[in-house]
């Protein structure tokens, strides 16, 4: 199996964040591997012990990003792929997957692995459209997963429970962080992953040139969290929180 | 001039760390509690590849060195100290001797479950009335029909008495030249009839560590099993302890780490006269002090490490770093239970626990008088 999983070097999401305009200041946190896309890397670990087959990984970011790369490839995976590019700074979801599927199509693949979203974007996007434009299926939110005979079968985390989503390879898989346990890579694996092949790529090595479509308007921090309401017991606190719970239909 | 680490020992670091923290610290205070040796975690620990760093890959290790195998000991040391001694004990007292002084066969047949991290294995020398006085040893091993005929006892013995224990190299007499003792190094098997573990010992500290007395009623092991040349034995466990005292000190740095970081983020939460304890002068000069010993800690222990790596003479070095980084861990630890109060004597935290596991680190593989003495015989010759 050709597996390509899909990574991201993102600032430490245990960190506060800063912004710089409406960008996130990616100076000014430690960068790491996505720690969503350490599922994803686990996951194509995994099928290409079962399966037989090659792990690639691959992102788009800055010649920094190269630190996460070292990071899957220190977990096993076999050779990496980085877009890197100063035109891309900037690049919005539709631009990033444009990115992806170019770089993923210059070879034969089976499967195209992803996190169900990055830890700094969140669009959650990308996956959906670098199957659209590989004209492949997509089978999303896997907490369980399984290749056979050609066919991927998912269990697809749902609000009630889960979807049972089958398709036929090649295909785009994403993964949610309950799929697997990543494994922690071995002192053997950090410094194998020294001497692994990386390719490096500009935008003009896959023949495109891409531009954001969307642009961040303004940038607004959550809403704090409220205080939440207390209820003095004076006998009849239990019956109110329940209706409290029956309104806020939790139960 | 170098002080940093390479970019691989960095990540290297950052991966024990994660994993020290995920896996380890949220079971640290329960094992401790339950004087409980945590065999699941162990075997995790040697998935990481964590006890065959110094060894090479065709006997079952990481192909790493000394130095990567200290970055462990403290990053697993900074959460909890069971476990690194465990960690410690077992590449530095268990598998070394094997690796050091075994022939190509003994490395075969006794090293790669122990690089993998599947068994351990401890040594014995130190006896109920041979502790500094090491040459003091009673227990003897006489030759009878292929086969050395042990009796003796040992104590204060770490990872012999677990369930994924698999062998004890001891100091044994056997025999006499010129009115001195002829001490070697035999291999003894768990398991061999007349080998026995006592139930563990109740300590001060380190209660998930596997501590055990043995005894040896006509112990019989192949003649095979001797370790290094007959009568080298003493001089091969001084070999072993120059390396081991770096691991301690390595423990030791982990130690004044781990109070250090929880000094600092209990002085910025707890409040007293109106705001955070950090702000005190008393509280910030001691954290200031913890630092200072952390940062030199380190440097003595890594480059007596880097050292050894090297192949240089590095006796003198290893003791200093011991004697050095456990005095200060002695004292990081008490200063960082003072910033805690009261709370610094509740189990809760894990400073108290620091608190009982930093003694013992002034005592084990060698004491601190014992590394005055090899400090100062080393300037002034035997005295």
């Amino acid at each position: 199996m050709n597996i390509t999983v899909c990574i991201k070097q993102v600032p430490d999401p245990n960190q506060p964040y800063k912004l710089s305009g409406t960008r996130l200041d990616r100076e000014a946190v430690q960068p790491v591997l996505d720690p969503g896309d350490e599922f994803g890397v686990e996951a194509g670990l995994k099928l290409a012990e079962a399966h037989g087959g090659e792990v690639t990984v691959l992102s788009m970011g800055p010649a920094k990003a190269m630190e996460a790369m070292r990071r899957a490839l220190s977990m096993g995976a076999h050779k990496g792929i980085l877009v890197s590019d100063e035109a891309l700074a900037g690049a919005d979801a539709q631009a990033t997957a444009q990115v992806l599927a170019a770089a993923i199509k210059r070879n034969p693949f089976d499967l195209v692995i992803a996190g169900t979203e990055s830890a700094d974007g969140s669009t959650g996007a990308v996956p959906a459209m670098i199957a659209e434009l590989l004209g492949v299926p997509q089978a999303t939110f896997a907490k369980q997963l399984e290749v056979k005979e050609g066919t991927l079968t998912i269990h697809r985390q749902t609000q009630e429970g889960y979807d049972v989503v089958e398709c036929a390879l090649p295909a785009v898989l994403t993964v949610t962080s309950g799929v697997n346990e990543p494994r922690y890579p071995t002192f053997k694996g950090i410094m194998q992953a020294k001497n692994k092949p990386v390719e490096q790529l500009s935008a003009a090595d896959l023949g495109l040139s891409v531009a954001a479509s969307q642009q961040v308007a303004a940038v607004n921090p959550a809403p704090a969290r409220g205080q939440g309401e207390i209820f003095e017991d004076d006998g009849t606190g239990a019956a109110r929180i329940a209706d409290f719970l029956k309104n806020a239909k939790v139960i | 001039m170098d002080f940093a680490f390479t970019p691989e020992q960095e990540e290297f670091r950052r991966t024990v760390r994660a994993f020290a923290e995920r896996e380890i610290a949220p079971r640290a205070g329960e094992i401790d509690e339950r004087g409980e040796f945590p065999v699941d975690l162990v075997l995790e620990m040697g998935r990481l590849g964590l006890f065959g760093l110094p060894f090479p890959e065709e006997y079952g290790g990481s192909g790493a060195d000394f130095t990567a195998l200290c970055i462990a000991i403290e990053e697993v040391g900074r959460v909890d100290q069971s476990m690194g001694i465990t960690l410690e004990a077992a590449v530095g007292l268990g598998a070394m001797p094997i690796w050091m002084f075994g022939s190509e066969e003994q490395r075969r047949s006794w090293l790669p479950p122990l690089a993998r991290g599947e068994r351990i294995a401890g040594f014995g020398l130190t006896e109920p009335e041979a502790g500094s006085d090491s040459g003091a040893t009673r227990t003897r091993a006489v030759l009878d029909g292929g086969e050395w005929v042990i009796d003796g006892s040992k104590a204060f013995i770490t990872n012999v008495g677990t369930p994924i224990s698999q062998h004890v190299t001891i100091t044994a007499v056997t025999g006499e030249s010129k009115g001195r003792k002829e001490i070697s190094n035999i291999i003894v098997p768990v398991g061999t009839p007349g080998f026995q573990a006592a139930p563990p010992y109740r300590k001060v500290g380190w209660h998930a560590s596997d501590t055990r007395a043995l005894s040896f009623d006509g112990c019989r092991v192949a003649e095979g099993n001797l370790l290094g040349a007959r009568g080298e034995g003493f001089r091969n466990f001084l070999a072993v302890l120059d390396a081991g005292r770096v691991g301690v000190g390595a423990l030791a740095v982990g130690l004044i780490q781990g109070c250090l970081d929880q000094s600092v983020a209990y002085a910025k939460e707890r409040r007293q006269f109106g705001r955070p304890i950090a702000e005190f002068q008393a509280i910030r000069f001691k954290i200031a002090d913890m630092a200072v010993a952390a940062d030199l800690a380190r440097l003595a222990v890594y480059r007596a490490a880097w050292m050894k790596d090297r192949g240089m003479p590095f006796k003198r070095e290893a003791a200093q770093a011991k004697l050095f980084a456990t005095e200060a861990a002695v004292s990081a630890a008490r200063e960082a239970v003072q910033i805690h109060g009261g709370y610094g004597l509740m189990e809760e935290y894990p400073v108290a626990r620091f608190y009982r596991d930093s003694k013992v680190l002034e005592i084990g593989e060698g004491t601190s008088e014992v590394q005055r003495l090899v400090i100062a015989r080393e300037l002034l010759g035997s005295g």
